[in-house]
């Protein structure tokens, strides 16, 4: 009834493959898009940017790029923490650099350079697969955390051996340092991941998309027919890493301002993108979104109803958090493996029909 | 036979294709196909039949790209083809389905065809990324191409459906599709029929011939179902112990003594 897709007929291949083939969908999109860019800016406060806003947008990024390279490529990867630490080192050594250049441009050359570091460690997945070549990217993690924090020169000699972001603005408003209004970081952070949803959505409805899935369903027979596995598993490297790079861009400059490696991307940062991916669903750009707000949202959530509704002291919610989400997880792994994406579908499918099922 | 023969149906058989020179492929010390030649000519059926363990489908594989064997040298188009890998093999022309079905099963009937057609799509990372330009005007006309095999197989109502949902046979079809949409020069069936009812087999049957005579596409088949090897090949292969037996019409090869007796066995008196 609110869902139908009758009547919604195509008549080229090009409606056929579009993004949202659905009309309802697609009218759906505009609506959240226009939600997201002309309503939201206003009524934000501080509270929000910081606490949910901009952890979601920033962890989603994160999370499409991660499931580009576990979920359509198929290739595990725990390294997410010390790629967005690349990421960050990167923004940080331009910044400094060229001050005079755009913070786009930073941004974005950030990414292109986690790309290329991220092939660098992704050559081993030409040799091995799943449970090796996750400890293969393990190990990238600890040699990019252990290398940000040993070379000074990363670091600009600063004594304290942290990066902070120096104040930078675009177009005359402020986007980094203490003095930028929330409604600016938000505005920048949201416009890379609308970039970076579509086009992650456009890669994987084409041509490398059915590589990268290719490879992913049977390597062996991907190749008898035709897809070069080299090629497919490295563009997969570098899509992912260009995303991540640009999170952790995002997740150092506009965020969190200043950054101690160890502490902010360390191994429970690649475990943290690593579940939102998963219980988001693998192998689908929504459930990159549904995952990164699902593990921001829930402590937040957890915290208001035990602090503020039942009363508890702020220590005892802070431990049973942790407890719960980590009980949270199992359930969710248990009664729907494929994600909230695959309860989405589900839902879709169940509201094409109803209120008359059969 | 340099020029070609005409088959009893009357359909005219071109040139060699693909010749396979003494071709000698070991496993350590398990040597898997000895010394074996043979050609397959342009629009022909060509079947490979044995007993199991004969070597079949590692000859398959030697065509492929996938294994390499340590003597012997496979000509295509009448060049001696250097070493190189499944992937350019198969950008070469040669298509193939497998024994055990290897679709993608995460991927819906149509992305399956249209990986078939990957060796067609050559549009850069960027242009994909935007969806601009190259990359959709190519995606529209490989999807004609890929539409045109979905009709032909009559699998135009599953299109969208994920494969891993699928039946057998059905699998066993959209694994045709996807070999199909690579246009192939030569196509390779590792028992396109195995597991199938009766019903299923005539349907398959109709599907290769179809191919064979609305596309010209020159087919190598293994098959184990004596029945239907000896309708559709025009000349057939008999390997034992990887080693050729016996070459030539489904009724020479039926009057062989060696493949009676490598089938039926031999009796010790």
């Amino acid at each position: 009834m609110f869902y139908r897709e009758a009547g919604d007929f195509k008549t080229s291949y090009e409606q056929d493959s579009q993004t949202f083939p659905i009309k309802f969908d697609r009218f759906r999109y505009y609506a959240v898009l226009a939600i997201a860019f002309l309503v939201v800016p206003f009524v934000i406060n501080d509270y929000w940017a910081n606490a949910i806003l901009l952890p979601f947008l920033i962890y989603a990024i994160a999370a499409i790029g991660l499931n580009i390279l576990v979920g359509y490529a198929g290739q595990v990867s725990l390294g997410t923490g010390g790629f967005m630490a690349v990421g960050a080192y990167a923004c940080y050594k331009f910044m400094t650099m060229m001050p005079e250049v755009s913070m786009f441009v930073h941004v974005l050359l950030a990414g292109g350079m986690t790309a290329i570091v991220c092939v660098v460690f992704g050559l081993p997945s030409l040799r091995i697969k799943g449970f090796y070549l996750a400890v293969a990217t393990l190990a990238a993690q600890f040699f990019l955390v252990w290398l940000f924090n040993r070379v000074p020169w990363f670091y600009n000699y600063s004594a304290s051996g942290q990066i902070s972001a120096p104040e930078r603005d675009v177009f005359g408003i402020m986007i980094t340092g203490p003095n930028a209004p929330a409604w600016a970081t938000y505005m920048f952070s949201l416009i890379f991941l609308t970039l970076c949803a579509l086009v992650a959505r456009n890669l994987t409805r084409g041509t490398i998309g059915r590589s990268w899935m290719a490879i992913r369903d049977m390597d062996i027979a991907a190749e008898i027919i035709g897809v070069n596995p080299l090629k497919a598993k490295l563009t997969a490297f570098a899509v992912s890493g260009f995303f991540i790079g640009i999170s952790g861009a995002l997740f150092f400059s506009v965020y969190l301002g200043a950054v101690e490696v160890g502490e902010a991307f360390g191994i429970t940062k690649s475990f943290l993108v690593l579940f939102m991916v998963i219980i988001g669903g693998l192998g689908s750009i929504f459930g990159s979104f549904a995952g990164a707000a699902f593990l921001v949202l829930l402590p937040v959530v957890l915290k208001v109803v035990g602090v503020d509704v039942l009363g508890w002291p702020t220590d005892i919610v802070a431990h049973f958090q942790l407890v719960i989400v980590g009980a949270l997880i199992i359930v969710f792994l248990i009664v729907e493996p494929h994600g909230l994406a695959q309860l989405w579908r589900v839902a879709k499918e169940k509201l094409r029909l109803w209120p008359f099922p059969h | 036979m340099q020029d070609g023969y005409i088959t009893e149906d009357g359909r005219k058989i071109g040139g060699v294709v693909m010749e396979m020179k003494n071709i000698t492929l070991r496993f350590g010390g398990v040597v898997a196909i000895k010394d074996i030649s043979f050609d397959i000519r342009e629009g022909e059926i060509r079947a490979i039949i044995g007993p199991n363990g004969a070597g079949k489908s590692s000859m398959l594989n030697v065509i492929s790209g996938f294994y390499v064997p340590q003597e012997g040298e496979v000509w295509f188009h009448g060049k001696p083809r250097p070493q190189m890998r499944p992937y350019e093999v198969a950008q070469q022309g040669i298509a193939r389905t497998f024994q055990n079905i290897a679709l993608f099963e995460g991927m819906s009937v149509l992305d399956n065809v249209m990986t078939g057609r990957l060796s067609y799509m050559k549009s850069g990372l960027f242009s994909q990324a935007l969806w601009k330009g190259k990359a959709e005007a190519e995606e529209v006309a490989n999807r004609e191409v890929a539409e045109k095999i979905i009709d032909f197989l009559e699998i135009q109502h599953i299109r969208k459906t994920p494969v891993a949902r699928l039946p057998y046979g059905l699998k066993k079809r959209v694994e045709l599709a996807r070999a199909l949409a690579a246009e192939p020069k030569l196509l390779l069936l590792d028992e396109p029929m195995a597991g199938m009812n009766v019903e299923e087999k005539e349907d398959m049957s109709r599907f290769i011939l179809d191919v064979n005579d609305e596309f010209g596409t020159t087919i190598a088949l293994i098959e184990h179902d004596m029945g239907v090897v000896m309708d559709l090949s025009d000349r057939v292969v008999v390997m034992d112990y990887g080693k050729k037996i016996g070459d030539g019409t489904p009724d020479e090869v039926r009057n062989n003594q060696a493949v009676i007796d490598a089938y039926l066995g031999v009796s010790s008196d």
